[in-house]
C-alpha cells in the first residue's frame, strides 16, 4: 500500500535545500559588451568572448557584482571582503569555451538568512531559511535537437546552437539545509523562493520571470525517519520553473522517497527532472561517477575586493523589504489577505501605490487595477501597466468619487484611452460620456416610465420598494446609461411617495 | 643605403627621410623570404598582398605628411599566437588549420595603428608548448646558424624570421621563455615584458598567468622601438597593468650603467650549463664592470623548484585554455558522420588535432587540478611561486637587475630531445623563474660559444613594471660587446640560400 | 611504485575529452609517471604556512561598464563553424542531460 504525502510525513522528516539561479538584467553581459536582449536571432548578440574564440578575454561587468552584493545584502549576508571567479571545468556544446565562469570557495556573500511566513494549522508561523551562499556565473547558450522520433535530446539527429544566451550574467542563491519544517516542507519551499522573487524584483537585478528562465530553481531533498536526528541522501530535481512546481516537486520527492525508504530500497544522490503534467519527477542520465570539476582560480580576471564604502553606499540603496511594504499597504489600504495576495501576485502593487498617491480612494484603486484594467490585459496578453497609466486611472476614480461618471460611464472612458482615444477628459468630451444629473430631465424620463409601466409604479406607491428596480432600469435604459442610478432612485421613490 | 640587414630604426630613419618607400621595403623582405624561406621553414604563411597594401597606405599617408608613428611602413612577423582578423591563424595546430579570426588581436590593433607592416605569420611549438619549434604541425624551423639545429621554441619562427632578415622585427610571446631562448639560440634580441605590460587579447592562451607578448629584433633599440609600440592598458585583458608604460627607448639609448647594480644569481649557471656558454657570460659580465657598473652574486634558493612548478602550473591552465577546441563552434572537425555522438567527435577531434606534446601537457594538467590531487600538485605550485617571488624581491633589494645566461646550450640538433620531454623542459630553467613572478626579462647575444660557434645569450631580469631597467643595461652590454665585435653578431651567420 | 597506473591515464584521457589508444596510454602512463615523479618535488618547499599565488602582478576589481557595444554578426560568428544550419552552429547530436 503507497504512502500518502500525510502518511509519508507522519513517519519520516523532510529536509530541504534550495538553490535559486537568477539572469540579472543588465544591460550586457557578465564578460563581454554583448546584449543581453531575450528572443533577438541567433547568434546576432555574441562576440570573440562569449563565443569563446581562442584569444578571447573576459572582463568583469561592473553591475553584475553591484547587483549581486545588493541581493547580498538583502539577504542579510556578509559580503567577502575578497571573492574570486574560478573555472568549473566540463565539456557541454553549449559552453563554450568547456568551462564555466563561476565562484566557488570564495563567493561574493556568504551566511544570510530570509524569514518567511507561511499558514500553519496553528496559525501563521515564521520561518528562517539560513543563506549559504550568493555567488556569480555565466548562462550557457541554447541548444536545439532536431530530428529524432521524440524531439528530445535522446535520438535527435543533430542539434543547433545559438549563444545569444551564453555569458548572460546568472546569480546563484544557495540555502543551507532547511530542516525543521515537517509537513511544511512544500509550503516553507514555496514561501522562500516567493520572498526571493519579490525581494529580487524589488531591487529591480532581475526580471525574475520563472517561465521564461529568468528564474530558475533546483530543489534538494531528503528524508529521515522522523524525530532520528539524521540526515537522508538527497536528490536535486531540476526545471522546476513556478512557484507552484515548487510546492508540488517538494510533495513529489516526499511521496517518491519515503515509498522507497518503506520498501526497503535506498535513496541515490541524483540528479532528477521535474516533470510538470504529473508534479512527479524522473531521473537524468546517470553519470558513471562523480564529475570533477577540476575548479581553480580563473587567471584571466582579478579578484574582487569590494571596500567598505563601496558596500554601504549600496545598502544605503536598499528598498523596502517587501514582506514590511505589504504588511504597511495592507494596514494603510485594509485590503483582505486574499485580495492582498491577488495584487502581489499581479505585480501590481506599485502602480496601486501610485495611483493612490494621486489622490485615488484605495478601494476603488485596488478594484479597478485588479478587476477592468487586468481584465483588457489579460485579454490582450500583455502587463496591465502598459495599458493606462496611473495617472489616467486616478483621473477617472476621481471623477467617479466627485460623482461626474459613474462606475458604467467610467469603464468606457478607460476603454477609451485604451484604444488610444486620448485623456479621460478628450474621452469623455468626444464620446459624451456625461452624468445626467440634471433632475428635470431626469424627472421626464421617470414620468416616461411610470406612464409606461402604472401597474408595477403602483405596487411601488403600495410600499412594495424592490418592484422600483423596473422603472429605474427603464430610466437608465432611456438615458444611456448616463444617469447616476442612486439619484434616479432617490428621486422616483420620492416622486412615489416612498422618499 | 638601407637593405634587409640595416635595424629597424635604420630603416624607420630612411623612410622619414624618402630614401625607401615602405613598399620597396616590404617587397624586399619579400622577396627575402621567397628566397630563404624554403631552407629556414620561419612563416607558416606570408600575406604579399595584404603586406604591400599596408606598406602603399603607409606611404600614401607619409606622402600626404601625416603625422606618423615611428615605426610607420617597418615590415614585420607575427607569431601565429596572434589573431589576425581574416588572415589563417593555426597557432602552429592542426586543430586550427583554415581558421581565420573575425578579430584582431590588441597587439595586432596596435601595430596596424602604427603603420607596422605585417608580412605574416610564423612558425611555432603547437600552442606554444616546447623549446625547439619542432611540435609545430606544420614542421619544424631550421636556425639560419645551422639548418640541422633548431631556433628554439615555441617562437622559434619569429626568432629565424629576424636572424634570416626575413623581418627586422617580430612579435613573439614567452610563457616560460620562448622569446629568451630562440633569441639566445639565433644570436637575437628578446624581450618579455612585465606581465600585464603588453595586453594579451588576441593572444592564443596556453598558461594565462605566465603567458606575455613581447618584441623580437636583431638590436636593444629595435626592441624597445616595438615594445613601445605594442605596450599599454588595454581594457579587453583584466590582467593588463593600468600605468605609463615605462620608457624602454629613451633607456635603450642611454648606453650607460654607472652605479647600477647587476646581481648574478648564483643557481643559474652551475651544472647543466656548456662551458662556452658560461664563457660568453662572464665576458659579458666583464664588459659590465668596464662600463662601470658593480657585480653582486645573489642566492635565490626557491629557483630549483621554479621548472618543476612552471610544469604544474602550465600544463593546469593549458588543460582548462585548450578545451574551447572541441571542433564544436571553429577549427577542424574529425569523426562527424551522422552516427556519432558530440562527445564522440570532440574525443575523435581531440585525438586527432593535438601534437603529442599538447596531449602531454593537457593530460598533466587534468591529472594536477584533479580532487585529491589538486593540493599536492596545483596548489603547491602556487606556493613555490610565492617563494620564487619572495626570492626575487630580496634579490632586487640587492641588485637593480639580474642577470643569468638564458638557456644552458646553444641550438641543438633538430630531433635530439624527441623521446625525451624532461631534457627538453631543462632549456627553459634560466627563463621560467621570470615568467613564475610575472617579472621582465630580456636576451640579448653574448657571442659564440667556443665549442660549437652557435650563438649564446645573456639574460637580463628587471623588476616588475622596471623593464626600461633591462633595456639600460641590454643597450649597453650591446654596444660594449658590438666595439669588441667590431660588426654584428649575426655578420658571422651564414649566408642562406633556398632549398 | 609507479604514481599514476594506466588506468588513471584513461581516466585523465577522458576527463579531458581525447580518444586513446592503448598503444598512446601505455606510452602516455610510463612518461607521466616520469614527469610526475620530477615535479612532485613543489610539495617539498610547499609548507602550510605559504600563501598560494595565482596571478604574478596584484591587481584588483577590474570592472566594465554595464554598455552594450556591437557584436559580430551571426555570418562572422558562425564563418569558422564547421557546420552551421539556420543561423546556429550545428554539431552532432548531444548526449546528456535534456
Ligand atoms: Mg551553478
Ligand atoms: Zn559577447
Amino acid at each position: 500500500m503507497a504512502l500518502s504525502y500525510d502518511q509519508a510525513v507522519e513517519k519520516y522528516e523532510p529536509t530541504l535545500g534550495l538553490e535559486v539561479h537568477v539572469e540579472l538584467n543588465t544591460k550586457s553581459k557578465m564578460f563581454c559588451s554583448c546584449a543581453t536582449e531575450f528572443g533577438a536571432s541567433p547568434n546576432t548578440q555574441t562576440c570573440p568572448v562569449c563565443l569563446g574564440m581562442p584569444g578571447a578575454l573576459p572582463v568583469v561587468n561592473g553591475k553584475a557584482i553591484e547587483s549581486s552584493i545588493l541581493i547580498g545584502l538583502a539577504l542579510n549576508c556578509s559580503v567577502a571582503p575578497f571573492s574570486r571567479f574560478a573555472r568549473k571545468n566540463y565539456f557541454y556544446p553549449d559552453m563554450p569555451k568547456n568551462f564555466q565562469t563561476s565562484q566557488y570557495d570564495e563567493p561574493i556573500c556568504v551566511n544570510g538568512y530570509l524569514d518567511v511566513e507561511i499558514d500553519t494549522d496553528e496559525g501563521i508561523k515564521q520561518f528562517r531559511v539560513e543563506i549559504e551562499r550568493v555567488h556569480m556565473e555565466e548562462d550557457t547558450g541554447k541548444s536545439l535537437h532536431v530530428g529524432g522520433a521524440t524531439g528530445r535530446i535522446h535520438g535527435a539527429d543533430y542539434s543547433l546552437l545559438d549563444y545569444n544566451r551564453a555569458g548572460i550574467p546568472l546569480v546563484e542563491i544557495v540555502t543551507k539545509i532547511v530542516g525543521g519544517t515537517g509537513k511544511y516542507a512544500p509550503q516553507v519551499a514555496r514561501a522562500y523562493v516567493t520572498e526571493l522573487r519579490d525581494i529580487l524584483r524589488s531591487l529591480g537585478v532581475s526580471d525574475v520571470k520563472m517561465e521564461q528562465g529568468s528564474m530558475r530553481c533546483d530543489v534538494n531533498l531528503s528524508l529521515a525517519p522522523a524525530s532520528s536526528g539524521t540526515l537522508g541522501t538527497r536528490s536535486e530535481t531540476k526545471n522546476v520553473n513556478s512557484l507552484r512546481s515548487v510546492e508540488r516537486a517538494v510533495i513529489g520527492e516526499v511521496i517518491r522517497q519515503s515509498n522507497r525508504l518503506d520498501a526497503g530500497e535506498r535513496i541515490v544522490q541524483e540528479t532528477r527532472h521535474f516533470l510538470e503534467e504529473s508534479g512527479q519527477t524522473r531521473p537524468g542520465r546517470s553519470k558513471e561517477q562523480a564529475e570533477d570539476y577540476r575548479y581553480f582560480p580563473e587567471p584571466d580576471l582579478v579578484p574582487v575586493v569590494p571596500d567598505s564604502a563601496w558596500i554601504e553606499q549600496l545598502r544605503a540603496t536598499l528598498p523596502e523589504k517587501p514582506s514590511t511594504r505589504r504588511k504597511r499597504l495592507q494596514q494603510a489600504w485594509s485590503v483582505p489577505d486574499k485580495e492582498m495576495a491577488a495584487m502581489v501576485n499581479a505585480e501590481l502593487l506599485d502602480v496601486v501605490e501610485e495611483t493612490i498617491s494621486l489622490g485615488a480612494e484605495p478601494t476603488r484603486a485596488r478594484s479597478w487595477w485588479l478587476g477592468e484594467v487586468s481584465r483588457l490585459a489579460n485579454e490582450r496578453e500583455v502587463a496591465a501597466t502598459s495599458l493606462i497609466t496611473s495617472a489616467q486611472i486616478a483621473e477617472v476614480i476621481n471623477l467617479i468619487s466627485n460623482g461626474e461618471l459613474t462606475d458604467k460611464l467610467a469603464r468606457q472612458v478607460v476603454e477609451g484611452v485604451i484604444a488610444g482615444e486620448g485623456t479621460p477628459r478628450e474621452v469623455i468630451d468626444k464620446r459624451g460620456l456625461k452624468v445626467v444629473s440634471d433632475d428635470s430631465a431626469l424627472m421626464v424620463a421617470i414620468e416616461a416610465a411610470i406612464t409606461a409601466q402604472p401597474d408595477t409604479a403602483e405596487r411601488v406607491r403600495g410600499g412594495n420598494i424592490p418592484a422600483a428596480g423596473a422603472l429605474i432600469g427603464a430610466v437608465m435604459k432611456a438615458t444611456g446609461g448616463q444617469a447616476d442610478a442612486a439619484k434616479v432612485r432617490e428621486l422616483l421613490l420620492k416622486h412615489l411617495g416612498q422618499g | 643605403m638601407t637593405t634587409i640587414k640595416s635595424t629597424a630604426a635604420q630603416m624607420a630613419d630612411a623612410l622619414a627621410a624618402g630614401s625607401i618607400t615602405s613598399v620597396e621595403l616590404t617587397q624586399q623582405h619579400l622577396d627575402q623570404i621567397e628566397r630563404v624561406d624554403s631552407a629556414v621553414h620561419a612563416f607558416l604563411y606570408v600575406d604579399k598582398e595584404g603586406a604591400l597594401e599596408q606598406a602603399n597606405a603607409v606611404d600614401v599617408k607619409r606622402k600626404q605628411g601625416d603625422l606618423l608613428s615611428p615605426l610607420a611602413g617597418v615590415p614585420l612577423a607575427l607569431k601565429d599566437v596572434m589573431a589576425q582578423k581574416g588572415i589563417p591563424t593555426t597557432c602552429g595546430s592542426k586543430m586550427l588549420e583554415g581558421w581565420r579570426p573575425p578579430y584582431d588581436a590588441t597587439v595586432v590593433t596596435k601595430l596596424k595603428n602604427a603603420g607596422v607592416v605585417i608580412l605574416g605569420k610564423t612558425n611555432m611549438d603547437e600552442f606554444a608548448m616546447g623549446s625547439s619549434t619542432e611540435n609545430s604541425a606544420y614542421g619544424p624551423t631550421h636556425n639560419p646558424w645551422d639548418l640541422t639545429r633548431i631556433p628554439g621554441g615555441s617562437g622559434g619562427g619569429s626568432a629565424a624570421a629576424i636572424a634570416a632578415f626575413e623581418a627586422p622585427l617580430a612579435i613573439g610571446t614567452d610563457t616560460g621563455g620562448s622569446i629568451r631562448q630562440p633569441a639566445a639560440v639565433t644570436g637575437t634580441v628578446g624581450v618579455k615584458p612585465t606581465y600585464g605590460g603588453v595586453s594579451r587579447y588576441g593572444l592564443i592562451a596556453f598558461s594565462s598567468s605566465l603567458d606575455q607578448a613581447g618584441p623580437c629584433a636583431r638590436t636593444v633599440l629595435d626592441a624597445a622601438l616595438l615594445h613601445e609600440v605594442i605596450a599599454g592598458h588595454d581594457q579587453r585583458d583584466s590582467t593588463s597593468i593600468n600605468a605609463p608604460v615605462p620608457q624602454v627607448v629613451k633607456a635603450a639609448k642611454k648606453l650607460d650603467v654607472k652605479g647600477l647594480k647587476i646581481g648574478v644569481v648564483k643557481e643559474l649557471g652551475g651544472e647543466g650549463f656548456q662551458a662556452g656558454v658560461l664563457n660568453r657570460f662572464h665576458e659579458s659580465l666583464d664588459a659590465l664592470v668596464e662600463a662601470g657598473a658593480e657585480i653582486v652574486e645573489v642566492s635565490c634558493p626557491t629557483f630549483d623548484y621554479a621548472l618543476a612548478a612552471y610544469y604544474l602550473i602550465a600544463p593546469s591552465e593549458c588543460s582548462s585554455n585548450l578545451a574551447r577546441f572541441d571542433s564544436m563552434r571553429y577549427g577542424i572537425r574529425i569523426g562527424d558522420d551522422g552516427s556519432r555522438s558530440a562527445e564522440e567527435v570532440m574525443n575523435l577531434t581531440r585525438h586527432e588535432g593535438f601534437g603529442p606534446e599538447v596531449k602531454r601537457r593537457i593530460i598533466l594538467g587534468t591529472y594536477a587540478l584533479s580532487s585529491g590531487y589538486y593540493d599536492a600538485y596545483y596548489g603547491s605550485a602556487q606556493k613555490v611561486r610565492t617563494l620564487l617571488m619572495r626570492d626575487f624581491s630580496a634579490a632586487f633589494q640587492l641588485a637593480d637587475v639580474l642577470v643569468s645566461p638564458t638557456a644552458p646550450t646553444t641550438a641543438f640538433k633538430i630531433g635530439q630531445n624527441d623521446n625525451d620531454p624532461l631534457a627538453m623542459y631543462l632549456n627553459d630553467i634560466a627563463t621560467i623563474p621570470v615568467n613564475m613572478a610575472g617579472i621582465g626579462g630580456m636576451s640579448l647575444p653574448s657571442g659564440l660559444a667556443d665549442e660549437d660557434g652557435l650563438p649564446a645569450g645573456f639574460q637580463i631580469m628587471s623588476p616588475a613594471m622596471k623593464d626600461d631597467l633591462m633595456y639600460q643595461v641590454g643597450g649597453t652590454l650591446e654596444a660594449a660587446l658590438l666595439s669588441r665585435w667590431g660588426a654584428p653578431l649575426l655578420s658571422q651567420a651564414p649566408v642562406l640560400a633556398g632549398k | 611504485m609507479a604514481a599514476i597506473s594506466r588506468d588513471d591515464v584513461a581516466h585523465l584521457a577522458k576527463l579531458a575529452r581525447i580518444d586513446m589508444s592503448d598503444v598512446e596510454l601505455d606510452h602516455l602512463a610510463k612518461e607521466m609517471d616520469v614527469i610526475l615523479g620530477a615535479v612532485a618535488r613543489v610539495q617539498e618547499v610547499a609548507g602550510v604556512d605559504v600563501p598560494a599565488t595565482s596571478h604574478p602582478i596584484p591587481v584588483n576589481n577590474v570592472f566594465r561598464e554595464d554598455v552594450v557595444k556591437p557584436s559580430l554578426t551571426s555570418q562572422e560568428a558562425l564563418s569558422g563553424a564547421p557546420a552551421q544550419s539556420e543561423d546556429r552552429f550545428k554539431v552532432p547530436q548531444i548526449l546528456g542531460e535534456e
